[in-house]
């Protein structure tokens, strides 16, 4: 079964983003699994239609290969993988049996197999996707591996995510309040608001979004999208008291914040959380609009 | 060679919480983590957090809930201290802005969850672990706390004492994971390990890859016991092809279980009468395993789990994250068909002996969390009592690493607590391969009463050494050995033991260990040698395996988690009792210490455990 967000549904997702709250997430969770069984099922057709030409159980790899430090290997280059295929195997699970079969110098991050640590990020047939989320079956054979497009290459597969940590840290990560209840009490908050940020809180730091983010690559001030939706996350969150909101709105809002946002879908797109990243920017947008207007 | 107050070994949610505690107590505190923190397998906890928090419950229900879930196998003074702090640990998430599942009026969401006679779970959708990590390492940064991420402690800098309990331990050494340089971490006030549970040691189990066991593996052969090793947790619904969980929350929202018989079999075949799909774990585990063994499962021994009759509202709300593990790891689409399940390895709940302050018996070397084993869970570990054991214990451990509070604790470690030796008959040679190699050493530094640097230093010698003879050698590729390691504890240490079966598996961690000696690591990059880090990880898991098995071997009872078929009772007169396994000139030494049923106000009586 396809499991990977297709284009098609990438774009129902945002369809369904402007439509009432309610049960858009039961509906589109059908709208998803259809899609997929069409798609798989499309996908089937077309692999009976191959296999006589291509060899049915394996997949193969081309993988980006690149260490600074070997010699031989300090020139970026592919290096191809045959796997066997078993139903169910991801693109994670193809490179770990290629690395502990063929090739243990072959690197990536990895680590929860199940889509919320986030460092399996890679670029995989030319978008940004998780590796263990992303079925072999869904994709087209050979299978191109490379690492996140704009992030400093440290080995293979492997970035160097400080850049994306230190965009993080710039808009204070971290929830601050005026009047904290003591003791044993609860800062009380609506289901409505947990509700409004729920979304935003789901992100897993993977950097998909600021890799295939034009902007963020052309300006490397640019916050991106993963810091501002984390900004969003706190700015929306009515616990924190409205000066902080003003501070917060002040800091997505300085030279490259939110305005450098061209509304271009594509961190939208590859989030593997399906976070509307381009909504809470433009909702950013909106609240610094309106918070300007208060003091002219 | 870096210095601070305090060193925590790993980022996760006992790391981080311990890093906090340390920090306000005003001490200069670092986290060296192998992963960035957010990348810590605590972000993988799907149901909740127990705590009384509501009127008509009480921690004194909740200490006698996870009492009786141990099997008689806590320490009551641990288990009445992670009951009374939980609350307050729990709004503390609350207060650093954690986003839980919120009821009508505002205030945090509880749900039921197995083996808990009050609906005292709080979480935070179907992710809780995700939020919980995220927003403790919010207050890392808030703070300011120093994290060295992508460093990978290999060992820790422990005086050579011939007695464990006079050696001490002065810092850590660390693999700079992207330059490949060894630094020695020097800790002036103490270490906290929270390297997280082992779950690599099984090849179906719902951890992830980074999970195993170093931190516990480190101080077992630095001179701390590990404890009660042999009772593991094996979770009732993980999904066959991956093993990826499937909350208990499902359940607790009224799941249902049914064989290929169409039998909701936990009730049908008496597995559970009262509570059916809610008892235990280790009940839900066996019953499931049961049926497919009998022939009644669905393919892949597994049994369904339905919950479309929650309704769709009820679903979203509340476990939206499940549909998308079952649609993205299992191609089903869980508002339509049921999920199939199965049981997975999932919780260790032995680990490194501490007690209720996180000390262990070594002394400036503290453990908190999943590598750790203060024994609150005894035999069994009740759903939602990890992340309240993380964040209370969390706490205690990092403010007495900064304080070195002389607090007397009523739950005492290390070799003077032993009351009785241990004996079992083993069909091979156990611990060390070659004589005099330098695997029988403590993992720290050999000298006796130096400096603190000069303990790191000597650490940092040795491990610079055994890097340098991994990397120069031909031999085999650790992938295979830990592959058979992992194969082995699947077929022989699962839900249902035997001696067979567990000889037949200490033979195979033996022929492991021996192979081990021939390892090699064939990428000779200094960058980012993820080859050489899982070649150290397989050592470990062979060591915390091998502990493991010798403690099931000789466990004559089934309590809890552990089952032998040969003993289908649980022999309170024999068997009340913690296992130790000591790391001891390079052999392992088993031997019993005794559980302090004795609480706050009374005792907990033994008591036959029926749901
Ligand atoms: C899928 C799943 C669901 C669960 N759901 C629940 C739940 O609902 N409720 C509940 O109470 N419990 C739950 N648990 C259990 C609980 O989540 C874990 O026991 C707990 O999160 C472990 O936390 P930890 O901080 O000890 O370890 P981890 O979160 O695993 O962190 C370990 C840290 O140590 C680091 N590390 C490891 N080795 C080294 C080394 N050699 N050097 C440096 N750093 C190192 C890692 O990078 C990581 O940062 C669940 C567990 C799993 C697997
Ligand atoms: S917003 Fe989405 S794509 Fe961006 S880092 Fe977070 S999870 Fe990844
Ligand atoms: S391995 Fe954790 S997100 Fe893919």
């Amino acid at each position: 079964m396809s499991t990977q967000i297709t284009e098609t549904e990438t774009e129902s997702e945002t369809e369904t983003e402007e439509q009432p709250a309610g049960d858009a997430p039961a509906v589109q969770q059908r709208r998803r699994m259809e899609a997929k069984r069409a798609r798989a099922e499309e996908e089937e057709a077309e692999r009976t239609a191959e296999e006589s030409a291509l060899d049915g159980e394996t997949y193969t790899l081309k993988v980006f290969r690149y260490d600074p430090e070997v010699a031989g290997k300090e020139r970026p280059r592919f290096d191809e993988f045959v796997v066997p295929y078993r139903k169910g195997m991801t693109v994670l699970d193809a490179l770990i049996y290629a690395r502990d079969h063929y090739d243990s110098s072959l690197t990536f991050r990895h680590s929860c197999r199940q889509a919320i640590c986030g460092s399996d990020a890679m670029f995989v047939n030319g978008r940004q996707r998780l590796c263990c989320k992303t079925q072999l079956s869904d994709l087209s054979n050979p299978v191109r591996v490379e690492p996140l497009p704009h992030q400093e290459v440290v080995k293979d597969l492997v970035v160097d995510m400080q850049h994306f940590y230190d965009q993080m840290d710039a808009v204070e990560p971290f929830f601050q309040t005026n009047d904290l209840p003591s003791g044993l009490e609860e800062q009380h908050q609506t289901r409505e608001n947990r509700e409004k940020i729920k979304m935003s809180t789901r992100c897993i730091w993977c950097g998909a979004c600021q890799s295939s983010c034009n902007i963020a690559a052309g300006d490397n001030q640019y916050l991106g999208p993963a810091a501002i939706n984390k900004a969003y996350r706190f700015t929306m969150d009515e616990r924190e008291g409205e000066d902080v909101k003003q501070h917060r709105l002040a800091v997505v809002e300085q030279e490259h914040g939110v305005w450098r946002c061209q509304t271009q879908f594509s961190c939208t797109e590859v989030c593997p959380k399906d976070i509307p990243l381009t909504k809470h920017i433009q909702e950013l947008k909106r609240e610094a609009v309106k918070n300007n207007l208060k003091f002219w | 060679m870096h210095e601070h107050d305090v060193i925590v070994g790993g980022g996760g949610g006992a790391g981080m919480r311990a890093a906090i505690a340390a920090h306000e107590e005003g001490a200069d505190t670092a986290i060296v983590s192998k992963l960035h923190p957010v990348r810590s397998h605590t972000g993988a906890a799907e149901g909740g957090i127990n705590a009384a928090l509501r009127d008509g419950d009480s921690w004194e229900d909740h200490a006698y809930d996870t009492m009786k879930g141990s099997d008689y196998l806590g320490d009551a003074p641990a288990v009445e201290t992670l009951c009374q702090d939980s609350p307050e640990e729990t709004i503390q998430l609350e207060h650093w802005g954690m986003a839980f599942s919120r009821d009508e009026d505002g205030r945090v969401s509880q749900r039921p969850f197995g083996g808990l006679s009050f609906p005292r779970t709080t979480y935070a959708g179907a992710e809780t672990g995700h939020h919980l990590l995220h927003t403790m390492y919010e207050q890392v940064v808030k703070r300011g706390i120093r994290v060295y991420d992508e460093h990978y402690v290999t060992r820790l800098a422990v005086t050579d004492h011939e007695n464990p309990e006079d050696r001490r331990c002065y810092g850590v050494v660390g693999y700079d994971i992207k330059t490949g340089r060894i630094n020695g971490f020097v800790a002036n006030k103490g270490v906290v390990v929270a390297t997280g549970g082992p779950g690599q040691m099984y090849d179906h189990t719902t951890n992830a890859v980074a999970n195993t066991g170093d931190g516990a593996a480190m101080a077992y052969r630095a001179g701390v016991p590990l404890q009660d090793m042999e009772f593991v947790q094996f979770h009732p619904t993980t999904l066959p092809s991956t093993g990826v969980l499937i909350s208990e929350g499902v359940r607790g929202e009224g799941g249902i279980l049914y064989n290929s018989e169409g039998e909701r079999f936990m009730f049908e075949r008496g597995y559970a009468n009262n509570v059916g799909e809610l008892a235990s774990r280790d009940v839900v585990a066996r019953a499931e395993q049961t049926e497919a063994n009998e022939g009644r499962g669905f393919e892949d021994d597994s049994v369904m789990l339905d919950m479309r009759h929650l309704g769709e509202e009820r679903i979203i709300d509340r476990l939206e994250n499940i549909l998308h593990l079952a649609e993205d790891f299992e191609g089903v689409d869980a508002l339509e068909e049921p999920m199939p399940v199965k049981p997975g390895q999932h919780y260790e709940m032995g680990g490194i002996e501490t007690d209720e302050n996180g000390a262990t018996c070594i002394e400036g070397l503290y453990a908190a969390g999943e590598c750790a084993c203060v024994s609150v869970h005894g035999a069994n570990r009740l759903g939602g009592n990890a992340l309240p054991e993380l964040i209370v214990f969390g706490a205690r451990a990092g403010r007495h690493a900064a304080t070195r509070q002389p607090e007397t604790a009523q739950i005492r470690t290390g070799p003077s607590a032993k009351t009785e030796d241990g004996s079992v008959e083993s069909p091979v040679a156990l611990g060390e391969v070659e004589a005099g190699s330098d695997d029988v050493a403590a993992d720290g530094g050999a000298l006796l009463d130096a400096t603190p640097d000069a303990v790191v230093s000597r650490a940092v010698e040795r491990e610079g050494a055994r890097v340098e003879r991994l990397m120069e050698r031909d031999g085999v590729n650790h992938a295979e050995i830990r592959a058979d390691l992992q194969k082995a504890m699947t077929r022989n240490v699962n839900v249902f033991r035997n001696e067979a079966g567990l000889k037949q598996a200490l033979r195979d961690i033996r022929r492991a260990r021996e192979r081990y000696v021939d390892v090699a690591v064939s990428d000779p990059s200094r960058t980012f040698n993820t080859d050489l880090i899982h070649t150290i990880e397989t050592r470990n898991l062979i060591d915390l395996a091998e502990a493991l098995t010798l403690g099931a071997l000789a466990r004559e009872e089934f309590r809890g988690a552990h089952w032998r078929e040969e003993f289908q009772f649980r022999d309170d007169e024999k068997w009340l009792k913690h296992t130790q396994v000591a790391w001891n000139d390079g052999r392992p030494e088993l031997y019993y210490t005794p559980v302090i049923l004795e609480g706050e106000d009374g005792k907990y009586e033994p008591k036959e455990r029926s749901y």
